[in-house]
């Protein structure tokens, strides 16, 4: 048996992203289930409004911003560190460089998560959306996020290689961004209307240079990975880069159109949101042609079915927004259920299918086991998927009625909620599958992080320790 | 890709600072120039803490605080009162304009329903007042009581709540605690409908 040199120090390199990517996703799966266990009473809470409701702690208003923290916050976010600390020894082709600042950083994600959302349920909430947790929290999440991206620049200043794989150019924005983001927004120098548009300009920034970043750096990497040829064209995924960078900046203040704000402030965002029909293209175009003609791969990679999933829900999230943010949409689907349907196309269709797709390639290659139960998995992707598309159809169109049910002065107020009530029934439908599916995924996962389950045959790099840990190992078979 | 790295970092800073300097500092200029309307009074300490509990219970996750112009949705025509303009929130921090409207707009709840009876009732139990609401229940600012003596309640700073009778608790009454009244005070204050200057 022998391993050919470049795997070799490829598996070094893997290996040195081993305790940090683990501790990342671990927790962040758990954060996963939390988060969706109260968002789902979120749901339910719409169709029985007494429900749980003698309880402070949970009741609606204090349960929905602790559902959205913690899914942003504490699974998003730690399972995009975990998918950026390892893309980024592959992309580098180095060892992760100062790893000791992820596990540091790790811990005070989950502290800043945790205690925040502890404080949420208690009723201490900052009260701007996205913006919830309470001071010690962001401070705890500020170290985080500054840790993690030096550890990543460090690994970056160390590459040994001269060409910059566009994942690489999201990743390094990002770990750039957000941290500066994060900070501006907690700058306690806003107030009134001001205080709208820096909240809004954030809460919309947060996919602007953190989740969709990671996104775009995951499907980028796997796609032209798993269907093994490169990338349809390095020079549109440029001009891609540079048209997100520009003009994804300035999108957050179309949540406030119709508001009270200055007018040509909400036009400059509205613009930009149009504007984003450029760099969206760019990248629609660029995934579909590397992927013309391997779309029979869909069926034998999970890692490719999930990740084309959130590549398509990336383009669809992002023109309903572009046409979302025009003033004609605007005054019917603004203040309604439709961009909660919006909100989890992006957040979930395409953000947290990526991370799905991202965690069945990056799995195997860190623990040196191979998933079991390949039914399960099939399980897991039709549930969530289903279930995401469920739910974001019955918001759309509760959305819309609710809209216009609210725009008709002749229809008293109360109608517009009555009108949504079979369509939030079929939300929380399409959220119970969502969760179903995760508990699903969170069981293969489980036997992941302790190599459990069914042994099935690894390739190449797996197999010295496959062999030496499982007395079943066939090493004949996966040495080739 | 070759990537000059220097060129990188400027160009991702400037992307970012730029966005926000014009979204959130231009703005902040302009309006710091704005007087409060004349009619704009500033908050009370009961109305602050009521504030507070509105903050912590989460309404505004289903409730807006902002009135759109003719032309842009019905606010008008439901009477929610004159479009809002950035004046009408100089007292307000953290603001709370809100992007849903599961409830109605509350900008001028306090125009709309002046009567604390109302609102306590309301929060109580929302379809009391409210058939068909799916509002939350918040039980936790009320106590019940079998028996109760209105000094006790008024040097406490509660009161007894009206509850139609289908919605008592057999035998009892229910007693709006200081927190529900806050709470109620700072909605019967939310009433911008004061004339702006210029017009009459």
């Amino acid at each position: 048996m022998s391993v050919r040199p470049e795997l070799t120090s490829r598996i070094e390199a893997d290996d040195s992203s081993v305790g940090p990517v683990l501790f990342f996703f671990a927790t962040g799966v758990a954060w996963l289930l939390i988060g969706s266990v109260f968002g789902l009473i979120v749901a339910f809470k719409f169709s029985f409004p007494e429900w749980l409701g003698d309880t402070p702690a949970l009741t609606f208003g204090r349960l929905r911003p602790a559902h959205l923290n913690t899914v942003i916050y504490g699974w998003a976010s730690l399972a995009l560190c975990g998918v950026f600390a390892w893309l980024a020894v592959r992309l580098c082709r180095t060892t992760l460089r100062w790893k000791g600042l992820l596990y540091v950083s790790a811990v005070f994600w989950n502290l800043g998560v945790l205690y925040g959302t502890i404080e949420l349920l208690r009723g201490n909430s900052a009260g701007q959306e996205w913006l919830e947790y309470p001071t010690w929290s962001w401070i705890m999440i500020t170290v985080a996020a500054v840790l993690f991206s030096l550890s990543i620049i460090k690994t970056f200043r160390e590459r040994d290689v001269d060409h910059i794989y566009i994942s690489l150019w999201y990743m390094m924005a990002a770990v750039i961004w957000f941290p500066l983001l994060w900070v501006l927004a907690h700058l306690p120098i806003y107030s009134g209307v001001t205080q709208a548009a820096s909240n809004w300009w954030y809460a919309h920034n947060a996919l602007t240079v953190w989740f969709t970043p990671a996104g775009l750096a995951a499907a980028y990497y796997f796609i032209p990975k798993v269907i093994g040829r490169p990338i349809h064209s390095y020079y549109l995924s440029l001009i891609g880069f540079w048209t997100f960078a520009l003009f994804y900046n300035w999108n957050g203040i179309h949540h406030l159109v119709g508001g009270p704000l200055p007018t040509w402030l909400i036009s400059v965002s509205v613009v930009a949101s149009v504007l984003m029909f450029i760099p969206v293209i760019a990248v629609a175009i660029n995934h579909h042609m590397t992927m013309v003609g391997h779309f029979g791969k869909l069926k034998s990679s999970p890692t490719l079915r999930f990740i084309v999933f959130g590549a398509i829900s990336y383009t669809a999230v992002s023109m309903q927004g572009s046409i979302e943010a025009i003033r004609a949409q605007s005054e019917i689907t603004h203040f309604t259920h439709y961009t909660i349907g919006h909100a989890h196309l992006g957040l979930y269709a395409f953000v947290t299918m990526i991370m799905f797709g991202s965690i069945y390639y990056i799995m195997p290659r860190i623990v040196k086991w191979e998933w079991p139960y390949p039914r399960l998995i099939k399980i897991h992707f039709w549930l969530v998927a289903l279930g995401v598309i469920l739910y974001f159809a019955a918001m759309t169109i509760g959305g819309v009625f609710q809209g216009l049910y609210m725009n008709d002065a002749a229809k008293p107020f109360i109608d517009s909620v009555e009108v949504t009530r079979p369509y939030l029934m079929a939300r929380s439908i399409g959220g119970s599958m969502m969760l179903l599916g995760q508990i699903v995924f969170i069981y293969l996962f489980s036997l992941m992080l302790f190599r459990k389950g069914a042994f099935r045959a690894m390739p190449p790099w797996g197999s010295k320790i496959a062999e030496a840990s499982h007395p079943d190992a066939p090493g004949a078979e996966v040495a080739s | 890709m070759y990537m000059k790295v220097p060129l990188f970092i400027m160009g991702v800073l400037a992307t970012l600072l730029i966005a926000w300097a014009g979204l959130t500092l231009v703005p902040g200029i302009q309006i710091s120039e704005i007087e409060p309307p004349a009619g704009l009074k500033p908050y009370t300490d009961q109305q602050l803490r009521g504030r507070a509990i509105y903050i912590r219970e989460g309404c505004i996750y289903c409730h807006s605080q902002q009135t759109r112009p003719v032309g842009f949705g019905a606010d008008q025509k439901r009477n929610w009162g004159r479009p809002s303009v950035p004046g009408d929130y100089l007292y307000d921090n953290p603001q709370l304009l809100g992007t849903m409207r599961t409830g109605p707009d509350l900008f001028n709840i306090g125009a709309r329903q002046p009567s604390e009876d109302w609102h306590l009732i309301h929060l109580y139990n929302p379809r009391a007042t409210s058939p068909g609401s799916i509002m939350p229940p918040y039980p936790w600012l009320f106590r019940e009581e079998i028996e109760y003596s209105d000094e006790v309640l008024a040097a406490r700073g509660e009161r007894v709540v009206p509850v139609p009778e289908e919605y008592l608790p057999p035998g009892k009454v229910i007693i709006a605690t200081p927190e529900a009244r806050d709470l109620a005070a700072y909605l019967i204050g939310l009433n911008h409908t004061y004339p702006l200057e210029g017009e009459e």
